[in-house]
């Protein structure tokens, strides 16, 4: 029973220099559709670049830097560590 | 088989690859800009000569993908699949190879061929990634050419690749993504669901594809086309996959990395790159805003400093020369001529003179900060105080724009996604102080505050800013009515700027607004000296002195005589035309010296606090509001905006005049 699946949480909870694997998109198709474009697809690797734990944040997801503002963050969930 | 004599590229691209840079190091000067058609994104196409065949480059918008997320993505994807360019020039950026490559993914799903032109090849080096193009082109199927557009280094390469293509010398094989397995299934039905339906200019295998990631643009064609009873059926498969645009996406991607794994070689990974080094203090929460707040100060620091000498001189060299040189070579000609030339016609140059180095300035700036990749960062700090308002990040460069021209601003909030976010910046940000205003209130702020002229117009801005914020408030409350706006959006590398591409931009729109703007401060101000002229020739009994006359009692709530009321009707047509009617009506002649004398012995500070308020508020000029009506395609709200503005400002100009004689 423990750990046999990692933790999923949203992209917001990811500390600078950490890195997560999407697992999961939530949101209206527009928003999924703008993010996917983006390079934000199941498995893809995530790092956080800033996250003052108010206010937007940065990622580097497919070598592009991206600004997301917390709401959006929110409907990124994501896996620390571990490729999924 | 013959050479085609005359052939259309198109250059596509996502945004920040150095689109611009790529499409003048082809066409250099021979490029003209203008909109597309029914539509309000710039369009540029140029032309070369390449080889002996002609050439014409057309620039696609910039777009991430070619799904229906914007307006952009429609005009790319309609231009390719109709207008059927002979070669698309994919733009790729090389150090953000990766998410690049997905818009290649969706090109190659189109039949016109594609040649990858690899962009900023350095760097991609000094970000740490070594890109292999011969490796990438064997992958891809499609010739790659590697360029360093900055320093123009592979432009003859892309001619001649574009050329052979074009001219059918390499044969086109390229090695599209496959669909994935998962997909197939449902593809196919889909496929043989619309297959009798679909225009001839679009691949029905795409059209499918398109459906499946609930493109609204594609699936309300199909709904159109289809008889109503296939369409359920489509709608129900559409439902069962509702999730089908992940995976569509993670499709391409996992092709992409297919590509990428092949030609990158990373021999270092994690080092420090100069862009995340600027970015800890340009994103930084507190260092990011002074930062900001320094290049705002800048710009400030350069008008008044820079655009005042530049003011001066073009009006004693361009303006009072050619007066003098009219006046002497008109002597025998009649008075009303010779008045109506150099009070009318060189009044109205006189105006334009004096917006034009503010407006070079404020362009210049703009282009730099944009080309260097500051402008994403200054959106990005001021997102938390966008919020407040409804807005996000995005709507800081639109409404920032404004404060060289309102119609830029406005014009700028294409880039706000969201429709209601965008009306919403559309219908605030006439209040921002632009350019016009700011010489308005420069010139009359010294007159009647002395030392305190600068502290005056702070406040004036400030009491603007702090409307515009209060109205954007509301209005958020009432057109979003809670909604959150989504926040995304790319940090693009930090480069050093390119001062060509920056030139030819400042150029563009400093001509845009000469043409337009121009043109029109022309005319009207002609207008102006006619009704301030006729019947009788004397101000006082004019058309202009009787319409005055007639809102006179709005005006003494205000302590504005009719002259004053004047001046600002004028200001409709172009806000700093204030200055020029002051000058007719007060009799000075576009003298401005001259004028701020008369004006000193003739109003009290007070009105002329109540004026500046009242100025600084006022309803937007008329390329602002057909700038307002073009982009929300809708008079209600254009008015609604408009009078909310006529409304803000007699009450800001009542309120300020009342203050004002407490002193």
């Amino acid at each position: 029973m423990m750990n046999a699946t990692p933790e999923v949480l949203s992209l917001d909870a990811l500390a600078p220099g950490e890195v997560g694997y999407i697992r999961r998109l939530e949101g209206g198709r527009g928003f999924m559709s703008r993010i996917a474009t983006l390079g934000f697809t199941v498995g893809a690797e995530v790092r956080m670049v800033q996250n003052y734990g108010r206010g937007p944040l940065i990622v580097m997801v497919r070598d592009s830097r991206v600004a997301l503002g917390r709401g959006e963050a929110a409907k990124i969930l994501v896996s620390k560590g571990e490729h999924v | 088989m013959s050479e085609k004599k005359e052939i259309t590229v198109a250059l596509a691209g996502q945004p920040n690859v150095g689109k611009s840079s790529v499409f003048n190091l082809l066409t250099g000067l021979n490029q003209h800009v203008g909109n597309w058609p029914g539509k309000t994104v710039e369009q540029k196409t140029g032309i070369y000569t390449y080889n002996g065949t002609k050439v014409t480059l057309v620039d696609l918008p910039g777009t991430y993908s070619l799904t229906a997320n914007s307006l952009e993505e429609i005009i790319a994807r309609e231009y390719i699949l109709r207008a059927r360019p002979d070669v698309v020039v994919a733009l790729l950026s090389a150090p953000v190879l990766e998410r690049n490559l997905y818009l290649v993914a969706e090109l190659l799903h189109l039949e016109a061929p594609v040649v990858v032109g690899l962009n900023m090849m350095d760097m991609a080096e000094s970000e740490g990634i070594h890109i292999e193009p011969e490796v990438l082109q064997a992958a891809l199927g499609v010739p790659v050419v590697p360029l360093i557009a900055t320093k123009g280094q592979g432009a003859k390469e892309l001619m001649q690749t574009v050329d052979d293509v074009a001219q059918g010398r390499t044969p086109y094989e390229p090695k599209r993504p496959e669909i994935r397995r998962d997909h197939q299934e449902v593809l196919e039905q889909l496929m043989l669901l619309i297959a009798d339906h679909v225009p001839a200019e679009y691949p029905k295998q795409w059209v499918a594809l398109k459906l499946l990631e609930g493109d609204a643009e594609i699936s309300r064609m199909m709904e159109e086309r289809l008889p109503h009873e296939v369409w359920d059926r489509v709608s129900e498969i559409l439902r069962s996959h509702e999730d089908a645009v992940i995976a569509v996406a993670g499709g391409r991607y996992e092709w992409v990395a297919r590509m990428v794994r092949a030609a990158v070689v990373r021999p270092r990974a994690g080092q420090i790159t100069l862009t995340s080094r600027f970015d800890q203090v340009a994103t930084h929460p507190f260092w990011g805003l002074v930062v900001l707040a320094g290049i705002l100060g800048l710009i400030f620091w350069l008008t008044y400093n820079l655009g005042a000498p530049l003011q001066d001189l073009l009006h004693t060299y361009l303006v009072h020369g050619t007066a003098n040189f009219l006046r002497a070579n008109l002597a025998g000609a009649p008075a009303w001529l010779t008045n109506l030339l150099v009070e009318g016609v060189l009044g109205g140059v006189g105006t334009v003179v004096t917006f034009t180095p503010i407006l070079l300035i404020f362009f210049a700036v703009m282009g730099l900060m944009e080309d260097i990749g500051y402008m994403a960062r200054a959106a990005y700090v001021m997102d938390r105080f966008m919020h407040l308002m409804g807005l996000h990040g995005k709507s800081f460069l639109p409404l920032f724009l404004g404060f060289g021209c309102n119609v830029s601003s406005i014009v700028g909030s294409r880039v706000i996604e969201s429709p209601a976010a965008r009306l919403l910046t559309i219908l605030i940000s006439p209040l921002v102080p632009c350019t016009g205003r700011m010489v308005v209130l420069t010139f009359i702020a010294p007159l009647f505050f002395g030392r305190l002229a600068t502290f005056v117009s702070w406040g004036l801005i400030g009491i603007n800013l702090v409307v515009l914020a209060s109205l954007g408030i509301v209005l958020s409350k009432v057109l979003f009515r809670g909604e959150p706006v989504a926040f995304i959006m790319e940090l693009p590398l930090y480069h050093i700027p390119n001062v060509r591409t920056i030139g030819l931009a400042v150029w563009h729109r400093v001509v845009e607004f000469l043409q337009k703007a121009g043109t029109l401060i022309l005319v009207m101000s002609v207008v102006i000296w006619m009704l301030s002229a006729l019947p009788s020739g004397d101000i006082e009994t004019s058309f202009l002195a009787w319409l005055g006359r007639g809102l006179a009692p709005l005006g003494s709530l205000m302590g504005l005589d009719w002259r004053m009321i004047m001046a600002l009707l004028s200001s409709f047509t172009a806000k700093e035309n204030s200055i020029a009617t002051l000058g007719i009506l007060f009799g000075a002649g576009g003298e401005e010296a001259s004028l701020g004398r008369i004006l000193q012995q003739s109003i009290v500070p007070q009105s002329a606090f109540a004026f500046l308020v009242v100025q600084m508020l006022f309803v937007p000029c008329v390329a602002t509001v057909a700038a307002m009506h073009q982009e929300t395609r809708s008079w209600k709200w254009t008015l609604a905006g408009v009078g909310m503005l006529l409304i803000l400002s007699l009450l800001g100009g009542i309120v300020a005049y009342h203050i004002a004689l407490l002193f």
